[in-house]
């Protein structure tokens, strides 16, 4: 199974070339694009420039980085300066960024190869990447299921093999439970760890950028590179960060683990049930101490979360008007008909409810009914992870109640399929750390997702637990019989 | 039908007014790009100010710096802890269609200022405190350029310039404790006083760096409840916020007076017709969705960081007012004007300080110097040639007796130029004035000789006749011989 670390070995020691690992990448993705459709937008010809570069670097003898030469794909709500980046909507289909997004900017000074921006759906807003309006992405595990989402892209090209690492964004899970979904590890760092700018945004006090890869080490090596304080994200943490790695040592002996009880209940597929009760037993065996917790707010983060992120993002999506980017309807009679019939048509079903939702959520007279008291939940699901984290290190649960379901199963119900993120959105509310990694298959073949809660800015602990787990099992060296 | 006319109702104005201040930054409030007005449309702007996707603001410090400067002036409770929120409306100036604005956490609530009316013939002052209910942070909108209109309504297209997109204000609102145009005019020019005092502010009413709206509606006198007010806008100076409020209150008063209702809009001041006339209506009022804003944290301000700022201020006009009364026993009018620049009250100050008497500085400050620079517009009273230190010379070289008014007078324009001594230059002239008893004598008795017949005409009884010698006095001693001492002696010979 490739690595970033194994890849790393072979183009210092000159057994492969930047370019030949790029144009590999490149052609599994022309290759497997007719049936995944992950990438929204490949950059060939950059991507071989790229890696050009860090070739033309390892020849005159200079010490490259892990992650130079790396094939990366990135999210295509991540601004890329001159290349297109559309949020899989039609309003911006035809938006090319004058500028980069930190993230993005941080991947080229390490020397990353970036081979495409990836599918999700419309503005993340979603948990299948079906809302997407420019192409449906299919599970690489079996093709007429979806990815997850909203990161769904980045999750099937690396379960895909089409990139090693790929970057995503998660406002509710929409890393974690395509990871899930996907078989892929994918972790969604402490609020405030990664800068936001260039990241288009969904919902400011909730979105974060992280990692997706095979394995936890990719994953902790592709977040000590992105993350770091940002001036010019005013939410960015200053602190310190560490080498992630250091913390990929397999041992749980005196590890505290926490079960969040209220996650085993209803609407949990058995199957999902029996593969992380069966994933605490291994870590319980690794010497981890288990502890049943009790997060009784948990269930009310949902109903916090859809009004808290529409009301963010009625705001956040008010820009796209057909003033100065993105689509502008041609026959505009005024002003207003300028404005409506551009967002009328621009903007997808799932979109422009939630644009709704937000903009009533935050109308006069109800403002104190669902945005304060949204607040004050979250609040309260706050209280319950500092409580848990009294008494354990790390708290563990599913990632999502179930594996991934077929296309066009959800997508006329969307309240079935905001349950989906049930496990992943109170992370969030939190600005917690979460991750996501294999712990097995249901019947039907489909991955199930683990995921790993840390307290805030302890990454470490949640790398711990999750690298001792990957190692003591072999879940993630499955891959899908694509070829 | 004839009946006897009802006693007249008295009526009186409620007047508030909410200013619009640019602050004074170099950059925009939330992101690098230049202030400079008048650039060429959209070459000051970046991502940031033009709501790219993806882009965050990050909160100027300076922007933050004035306003509590400016809240402390104007004698506001500083907020510890205060936020931004997201005002949200759809508009093509503004590029977000939301502006990043401060609803329910002011940085500075709850301040006043003291406005002074003064009666120009006494000199006397009237003061009244006006309250200052909230000052906040926000960024401007951009500027809209619409053909074949002036306005959106009617135009063919629109172009919209950025440049303006994100450059500081502070809103600054009064209480509704004004009771006429005058009072509202002379709050908006104390504000702007203040601002200037303190640097914060070019509050440059034609560039549009200080822009009033006037709240306004009348009641009977007694009467608790505030009448139904009306919002004016578009006043380019002190003078148009005063002009359109008088006529306000007289409409809404015949309005009343007719039995009609006053209804709840927003009036343009147009400044060539001298009238208000109906924009839009306001009833039923608009909601802007406030929330707080995510991508900005809490503003905090420190008890040191405020205690830092606040010895950072200046002695303020209203105080500086009080001290040249008190202190210096200048007049309320003389006070008001040598306080009403900042520059010209230190020049002035510096005057005293170099030795000068108050009241002779202050007129020559207000009378001949500010002549000239008013007809001087490319020298200010900072590059004035002329240094306090010499105009303090000047100011003693009268008081002394070494010359009179006339000849400092005389000397004056070439000071203004060039500057230097005034004692030097009066010495190079040979402008001395004779305070020498014998000399004067002289001079009388040869006038005396000369004038025989105007002699004559004095000594029966034409008195009148003592200015012409006291000119022919002056004539023959080149204007330097002491008035005083001419007068005296004069009067001595003439009557022996």
């Amino acid at each position: 199974m490739v690595s970033i670390r194994k890849l790393h070995q072979q183009l210092i020691q000159k057994e492969r070339s930047a370019v030949e690992i790029a144009q590999e990448a490149l052609d599994t993705i022309q290759k497997l694009e007719p049936k995944l459709h992950s990438f929204i937008t490949v950059t060939a010809e950059r991507a071989l420039e790229q890696a050009k570069q860090v070739d033309t670097r390892i020849a005159a003898g200079e010490e490259i980085g892990l992650l130079a030469g790396i094939p990366v794909g990135v999210k295509d709500n991540l601004c890329t300066q001159g290349i297109r980046t559309t949020c899989a909507s039609h309003i911006l289909e035809n938006f090319i960024p004058p500028y980069e997004s930190t993230v993005t900017q941080k991947l080229a000074d390490a020397g990353a190869v970036i081979v495409g921006k990836t599918n999700l759906d419309e503005f993340a807003m979603g948990g299948s990447t079906e809302t997407s309006a420019i192409q449906q992405t299919a599970n690489p595990w079996n093709l007429k299921r979806v990815p997850g989402g909203s990161s769904g892209g980045s999750a099937a090209a690396v379960a895909g093999g089409e990139c090693v690492v790929s970057l995503g964004s998660d406002t509710g899970g929409s890393i974690r439970q395509p990871a899930s979904f996907c078989g892929i590890v994918g972790m969604k760092p402490t609020y405030g760890l990664v800068s936001r700018y260039g990241l288009v945004a969904f919902a400011s006090s909730l979105d974060q950028i992280g990692p997706f890869a095979r394995t936890v080490e990719d994953v902790a090596i592709l977040l000590g590179e992105i993350a770091g304080h940002d001036p010019k994200d005013s939410t960015s943490l200053n602190v310190e960060i560490p080498d992630y790695t250091r913390y990929l040592v397999p041992d749980l002996k005196g590890k505290k683990v926490g079960v969040i009880q209220e996650t085993f209940g209803e609407g949990l597929d058995p199957e999902v049930e029996k593969a992380v009760r069966v994933a605490i037993a291994q870590l319980k065996d690794l010497g981890a101490e288990i502890q049943e917790i009790s997060c009784p707010r948990f269930r009310y983060g949902i109903a916090a979360y859809y009004i808290i992120a529409p009301s963010e993002a009625s705001a956040n999506l008010a820009r796209y008007d057909g003033v100065k980017y993105g689509m502008r309807i041609e026959d505009a009679d005024n002003l207003i008909d300028m404005y409506t019939r551009t967002r009328a048509q621009g903007f997808g079903p799932e979109v422009k409810r939630r644009i709704m939702i937000g903009t009533y959520a935050l109308s006069a007279g109800y403002y104190d009914a669902y945005y304060l008291k949204a607040q004050k939940v979250r609040t309260l699901i706050k209280q319950d992870f500092e409580k848990a984290f009294e008494k354990v290190d790390v708290l563990v649960c599913p990632t999502a109640p179930t594996t991934a379901f077929k296309a066009g199963d959800k997508s006329a119900d969307p309240l079935s399929m905001y349950l989906v993120d049930l496990m992943t959105i109170p992370v969030n509310l939190a600005g917690l750390p979460g991750m996501s990694l294999p712990c097995g298959f249901d019947s039907s073949g489909m991955p199930v997702g683990l995921q790993i809660i840390g307290n805030v800015l302890r990454e470490d602990q949640v790398f711990q637990v999750g690298y001792a787990y990957e190692q003591a099992t072999d879940w993630h060296r499955r891959s899908p019989k694509l070829k | 039908m004839v009946t006897a006319a009802p006693a007249k109702t008295e009526y009186e104005a409620v007047i508030g007014l909410e200013t619009h201040v640019q602050l004074k930054t170099n950059t925009k409030i939330f992101c690098n790009c230049a202030t400079t007005f008048g650039g060429t449309p959209n070459t000051q702007v970046c991502p940031v100010c033009m709501g790219m996707p993806g882009v965050l603001p990050v909160l100027n410090q300076k922007v933050l710096e004035y306003a509590v400067k400016a809240g402390l002036a104007l004698n506001c409770e500083i907020a510890p802890y205060s936020k931004f929120d997201r005002k949200q409306y759809f508009y093509p100036d503004l590029p977000k269609d939301y502006q990043i604005s401060q609803y329910d956490l002011p940085i500075a609530q709850h301040g006043w200022l003291e406005i002074e009316l003064v009666n120009k013939e006494t000199g006397e002052a009237r003061r009244k405190r006006i309250g200052i209910t909230r000052l906040h942070m926000e960024e401007d909108a951009g500027k809209l350029v619409h053909g074949g209109s002036d306005r959106l309504a009617g135009s063919t297209y629109s172009l919209v310039d950025f440049n303006r997109t994100g450059v500081p204000l502070a809103e600054i609102v009064s209480e509704p404790d004004m009771r006429s145009g005058q009072e509202a005019a002379e709050y908006a020019q104390e504000l702007r006083r203040i601002l200037r005092y303190l640097g914060v502010s070019d509050g440059n009413m034609q560039e549009g760096s200080l822009r009033c709206d006037v709240n306004i509606s009348v009641r009977p006198v007694g009467q608790k409840e505030f009448g139904t007010k009306v919002e004016i806008k578009n006043m380019n100076s002190f003078n148009a916020i005063q002009r359109a409020i008088e006529y306000e209150i007289e409409r809404q008063i015949e309005a009343i007076a007719a039995g009609e209702r006053i209804i709840q809009e927003t009036r343009l001041w147009e400044e060539n017709s001298q009238r208000t006339v109906s924009m839009r209506s306001k009833e039923g009022s608009s909601d802007y969705r406030y929330f707080p804003e995510p991508d900005l944290g809490p503003i905090e301000v420190s008890p040191e960081q405020l205690a830092a700022w606040k010895a950072e201020l200046p002695e303020l006009p209203y105080q500086k007012r009080q001290r040249y009364e008190s202190e210096l026993g200048l007049s309320a009018y003389d006070a008001r004007v040598l306080t009403d620049d900042r520059a010209m009250a230190e020049y002035f100050e510096a005057t005293v300080a170099a030795g000068a008497p108050a009241k002779p500085a202050a007129n020559w400050l207000m009378g001949d110097i500010s002549a000239y620079l008013n007809s001087n517009s490319n020298v200010s009273i900072t590059s004035l040639p002329l240094k306090p230190s010499e105009l303090a010379e000047l100011t003693n070289l009268i008081e002394s007796g070494t010359i009179s008014n006339k000849i400092a007078k005389d000397i004056l324009p070439e000071l203004l130029e060039k500057g230097g001594s005034p004692k030097a230059l009066i010495e190079a002239k040979g402008l001395i004035q004779i305070s020498d008893t014998s000399v004067i004598e002289t001079a009388i008795a040869e006038v005396l000789a000369a004038h025989p017949k105007e002699l004559e005409q004095y000594r029966n009884g034409k008195t009148k006749m003592l200015g012409f010698f006291v000119g022919q006095v002056m004539k023959k001693t080149g204007g330097r011989a002491d008035p005083k001492l001419t007068n005296q002696l004069l009067a001595q010979k003439l009557n022996e």
